[in-house]
């Protein structure tokens, strides 16, 4: 039979304060959210290492087989050349997106959503862990290049908006795959977002420079924001601080800014038909 | 012993329920400390007695063309515990869903600790806990880290969140495996990890969906202690919704049984019972041969025979000496006995009643082979010691 005798006498005593709970403010709901999803990434290193060890691999097999044939063709350096199609790689498609999905479903974002919270936070605590993975990703990759003998042209600074300017795109670059976890809850849906990496980052000046692209091919990589982020991140590896420099680096801020414009608000888009109640 | 209330808003709503006095213990120096300020505590203050902390007014919920809640009233009172009796997609989950503002109605009003649900649903989580039908926990945490996470939420300071989550635990007694992420956790600790993230603000009103669907009987009696520790020890009004029928008789105040979206009946589990009124003799009985059921409805004593299946409802004002003449009655009349056995009215008789069908076949028909730990119907040879509508207690007559 069911023992419920377990419950302690009640003393005479006086009641005690209760606990008041509050809205915790934005920024404690960011830190906290941001918190949890970091502390994730090292729990699953199976959705890590892929994204680092691919990157590298493609970028050490790319230098072996094309250096001598594109880099003679295009008198280029091809290891510097390809160095910033490496970090993309690397930064591209790197988000919490699963784990959104499988919080919908098994109940954890209501568990959220039932909280205080403000729902802002909710997605971009996950996505300020995303920006430190992906600038973490970029790092070893970008080492690597400089073991093979890749010279910064831009020094030390140049290095780290490289970093930072690689990294800001990893993350923008998420807000398509959490647009499709928000709307679809779905984790197969979530995986396919994957295909739209493919575009993005092949119909563009990824082996050779634009100069060589012909035809159809030349006309996508005109409008495909990656063109201007790899010539920005270019021109920090190997031009020498300059008004070109500068100004390549600002078309790549400003292809990050317009596709992150498109990207973060269908993913706030998404957030809010997610969190609007049903 | 001082009585006090629980604050539960300042709405004092038409037609409300005397509210329950509130005891106090020693878990009332939950969390600790005194002061009100930002994530610190607030004193318990008394509230207008006839203040409810749930009520809702008409609500339904409409999903297509399919109405899951269908105008439901209810009046739930602070410090009680209010059970929510339906079988599976009667509409239990889909009022609670409204009820803790993750669902909002389609129509009619629900309020919740003095809120509107669908104008104040900021408000309204404040004062709520809810642990869902899954236990809704992020498996890659420990405990600890999701206690923590939640009780930062909920905008608590860091001492009094220490507190709260050493304060739970020694309540939902998860141990050591508090450290331990949750994916190596049974499903009896995941379960009792998703109540402790819903107190862990020390809420006034505590939504509990289905706790122990799915739970091994350990377990499920601990969620069970651990209700009722709550309702005693911190005042605290639960909702509870259930397809058990010991669960909602043992632990409840008082029980609405829905079906199809609709409040059927509502009272104490021994006010229903009562509404049954009788005894009941049930026989499971193979081929029933002509005339077996005009013989016992013959019988003195006898006030109604329903057949259903292969099993006879005998029902007798003094079910104890009426068992004898039905027993004699079906062996005259050439009935294979294959069980016999008396019992007083369960909250499944009074669904039966209401709706021409059980709640819970298989477990009201098993309840022993099923489940050693859950009381199971009662039977003669324990009724003659209780009083009448005292709760269920084991035994078997067959």
């Amino acid at each position: 039979m069911t023992n419920l005798a377990a419950v302690p006498p009640v003393p005479d005593t006086p009641p005690a304060p209760r606990v008041q709970a509050r809205p915790a403010g934005f920024l404690v709901d960011l830190y906290s959210v941001a918190q949890r999803a970091v502390r994730q990434i090292p729990r699953e290193p199976a959705s890590v290492i892929p994204a680092l060890i691919v990157p590298i691999f493609f970028y050490v097999l790319n230098i072996g087989a094309l250096s001598k044939v594109t880099g003679a063709a295009a008198h280029i350096d091809f290891k510097s050349f390809e160095l910033p199609v490496a970090v993309v790689f690397a930064v591209t498609g790197v988000s919490r997106a699963s784990s959104l999905v499988t919080d919908i479903q098994n109940g954890y974002f209501d568990r959220l959503t039932i909280t205080p919270v403000r729902r802002l936070p909710l997605l971009l605590g996950l996505m300020m862990a995303d920006l430190a993975l992906v600038m973490a990703l970029a790092v070893p990759v970008l080492l690597v290049g400089l073991a093979l003998g890749v010279h910064f042209a831009t020094g030390i600074p140049g290095m780290i908006l490289f970093v930072v300017l690689s990294g800001i795109w990893g993350l923008v670059f998420t807000g398509l795959p959490y647009a499709i976890a928000l709307k679809t809850g779905n984790p197969g849906a979530v995986n396919a977002s994957f295909v739209l990496f493919f575009p993005i980052t092949f119909l563009s000046t990824t082996f050779v420079p634009k100069a060589a692209l012909e035809g159809w091919l030349r006309t996508v990589a005109t409008y495909n924001p990656m063109t201007y982020i790899l010539a920005g991140l270019r021109a920090l590896v190997s031009e020498p601080w300059s008004f070109p420099t500068v100004t390549a680096v600002g078309d790549a801020i400003l292809a990050v800014g317009a596709f992150g414009l498109v990207s973060i608000s269908l993913a706030l888009l998404a957030l809010r038909g997610r969190v609007r109640r049903p | 012993m001082p009585a006090k209330t629980p604050a539960v808003g300042s709405a004092t709503f038409p037609g409300a329920t005397p509210v329950p006095a509130r005891r106090t213990t020693p878990l009332d120096d939950v969390g600790g400390g005194t002061g009100v300020g930002r994530g610190g505590h607030r004193p318990v203050t008394s509230a207008p007695v006839d203040s409810p902390a749930i009520v809702t007014e008409g609500i339904a919920r409409q999903f297509d063309d399919y109405w899951a809640v269908d105008g439901v009233d209810l009046s739930i009172a602070a410090g009680e515990i209010y059970g929510f009796l339906g079988p599976n997609g009667a509409g239990k989950s889909t009022l609670v869903r409204m009820l803790c503002t993750l669902l909002r109605p389609s129509r009619g009003r629900g309020f919740v600790a003095g809120h509107d649900v669908a104008r104040e649903p900021e408000l309204v989580r404040l004062q709520i806990g809810v642990a869902l039908q899954d236990a809704a926990l992020d498996d890659r945490q420990t405990g600890r880290e999701l206690l923590d996470l939640q009780a930062r939420l909920y905008g608590l300071r860091r001492d009094v969140r220490l507190a709260r989550v050493a304060q739970v635990l020694t309540l939902v007694d998860i141990g050591s495996a508090i450290d331990r992420q949750i994916n190596t956790y049974s499903g009896g600790m995941k379960r009792r990890l998703d109540l402790a993230a819903a107190l862990i603000h020390d809420p006034q009103i505590l939504f509990l969906d289905e706790p122990t669907t799915g739970l091994d009987p350990e377990s499920r009696a601990a969620v069970w202690t651990e209700v009722r520790a709550l309702q005693r020890q911190r005042g605290t009004t639960i909702f509870l919704t259930t397809q058990y029928l010991e669960e909602a008789d043992e632990l409840a105040d008082r029980v609405g049984i829905i079906s199809r979206g609709h409040l059927v009946a509502e009272g104490t589990p021994d006010a229903l019972k009562r509404t049954v009124g009788t005894d009941v003799i049930v026989a499971k009985v193979g081929e029933l041969p002509n005339g077996a059921l005009e013989a016992l409805r013959s019988l003195a004593g006898v006030e109604d025979v329903v057949c259903r299946d292969d099993e006879l409802m005998v029902h007798a004002g003094d079910g104890a000496a009426a068992m004898s003449p039905v027993a004699l009655a079906l062996h005259a009349s050439g009935t294979t006995v294959k069980s016999l056995t008396l019992r007083t009215p369960t909250l499944d008789d009074v669904f039966l009643q209401l709706t021409g069908s059980h709640l819970q076949a298989d477990e009201a028909n098993t309840a022993n082979s099923h489940d050693p730990s859950d009381p199971p119907p009662p039977v003669m040879a324990s009724r003659q010691a209780a009083p009448a509508g005292t709760p269920s207690v084991p035994g078997g007559l067959a």
